[in-house]
């Protein structure tokens, strides 16, 4: 049933002069306002709607900063205090010999982040502008994105986890740092662009290109 | 799979279905039980009706929500050193932001573990109860569903747990570590939830209660 490879042209809800809901699918007539099957507010798309995502994305990114700047979590024991960054907590994870580890809380608390930061600001762009990488392409990244984005809260749990565990009564204590905050800003940050972000923009630019 | 729409000016809007993803305008068939329908262009999965989902939806989402119960109030890691014994509940673990700047982080981290989860369970429940019997939907059950979809990425339960395998680790070499029976409760619902997502079909549960709404 794939009809890739033949030239059949699909039509957009927008070409056909209707308006989809992105929730439910249901096709409306121009100008109702919400959808009468799931309530959801109906929406033109406009390039002007990225904005949001731009703003959204830049929050992110800003508190993104202070996360890898300042300590996720201080231990304190038998007098000394360290304090430990993003990063420096995952060297320490090596030194313990925890590679494995290492590699969840390196890849959740930095590639994740940074990957989304570029996948949505390329997404984002190359809605206005021509590019190599076909629709469907950016499709599955853009689901990549909406998926992945969660998975870095990791490191603000085990903080959480860790402070909870690791009280005074013991040889140490371990408590949650400032970086924590801004890191679970940051990843809810981008996760609201991504999910401000209208997949159909995607598709409406390559209108005109040939199909993969 | 959905055929592309004809390209005549005549088309009804009932007959139609707009992809979700995309926005590629199909004709809406009837999806057969068991059937995917997957969108010609951008391959997103539209339908994808299985046999009795709602009522397996609803018994997974109430042992979800018995779960949880249990997950919140048991202990869930124990903490061994040098003849103590720490015992931390998933309440502890909420409330270890509780002090200084990070204190709004609690609520977070409340909301992302226990409340929009359970939310989300409570919604399901209400509005796939009624049509798991074949009654009309219940009142305001298009905005619970909503609410329940809105939550979908902020429930965070799956996550928690793998934040839990790492905080783990990074104790092991400090205290002897057990896991309490919440943790298993906690595993148990992750199980449950992520078995619930993949029986449920958005469009499926619209088409539903539009179906069975009272006129």
């Amino acid at each position: 049933m794939e009809n890739a490879g033949s030239p059949s042209p699909i039509l957009t809800a927008r070409d056909a002069g209707l308006v989809g809901c992105t929730q439910c699918g249901k096709v409306h007539l121009p100008g109702v306002v919400e959808c009468t099957r799931c309530g959801a507010a109906l929406h033109r798309r406009a390039i002007s709607d990225l904005q949001k995502v731009w703003a959204w994305l830049i929050a992110g990114l800003v508190v993104y900063i202070p996360a890898n700047l300042y300590p996720m979590l201080s231990t304190a024991s038998l007098g000394h205090t360290t304090e430990n960054t993003i990063l420096g907590g995952v060297i320490e994870l090596m030194n313990h010999g925890s590679y494995g580890v290492a590699v969840i809380v390196f890849v959740a608390s930095i590639v994740i982040p940074v990957a989304k930061f570029i996948a949505i600001g390329f997404l984002a762009l190359t809605v206005t502008r021509r590019v190599k990488m076909s629709a469907h392409r950016r499709h599955i990244l853009f689901e990549v994105v909406e998926f992945i984005g969660r998975w870095s809260m990791i490191d603000v749990f085990v903080v959480a986890i860790l402070s909870s565990l690791v009280r005074l009564d013991f040889a140490a204590t371990i408590t949650p740092g400032i970086a924590a905050v801004s890191f679970a800003l940051s990843v809810a940050f981008t996760m609201i662009a991504a999910l401000s972000f209208d997949e159909r923009l995607i598709w409406d630019a390559s209108e005109n290109e040939p199909r993969d | 799979m959905s055929a592309p729409a004809p390209l005549s000016r005549d088309i009804d809007p009932d007959r139609m279905i707009a992809c979700p993803a995309c926005d590629a305008l199909l004709v809406d068939r009837d999806v057969a039980m068991g059937d995917t329908a997957t969108c010609p262009r951008c391959h997103t999965v539209i339908e994808a009706p299985r046999p009795l989902a709602m009522t397996r939806i609803i018994m997974l989402a109430l042992a979800a929500l018995i779960l949880m119960i249990a997950a919140v109030f048991f202990p869930f890691l124990e903490l061994g050193a040098a003849g103590m014994v720490r015992r931390s509940s998933l309440l502890d673990t909420v409330m270890a932001f509780a002090t200084g700047l990070t204190a709004p982080l609690t609520i977070a981290m409340a909301a992302l573990i226990v409340i929009l989860p359970v939310t989300r369970f409570l919604a399901l429940l209400y509005v796939l109860g009624p049509m798991a019997f074949g009654w009309h939907p219940a009142r305001h059950a298009s905005g619970a569903f909503r609410l329940a979809e809105t939550l979908r990425p902020w429930a965070m339960a799956e996550v928690f747990i793998v934040g839990v395998a790492v905080a783990l680790v990074k104790v092991a070499g400090l205290a002897h570590v057990s896991l309490g029976p919440a943790f298993w409760a906690f595993v148990a619902l992750v199980i449950v939830t992520v078995l619930k997502d993949n029986f449920m079909s958005r469009v499926t549960v619209w088409k539903t209660l539009e179906a069975r709404r009272p006129s």
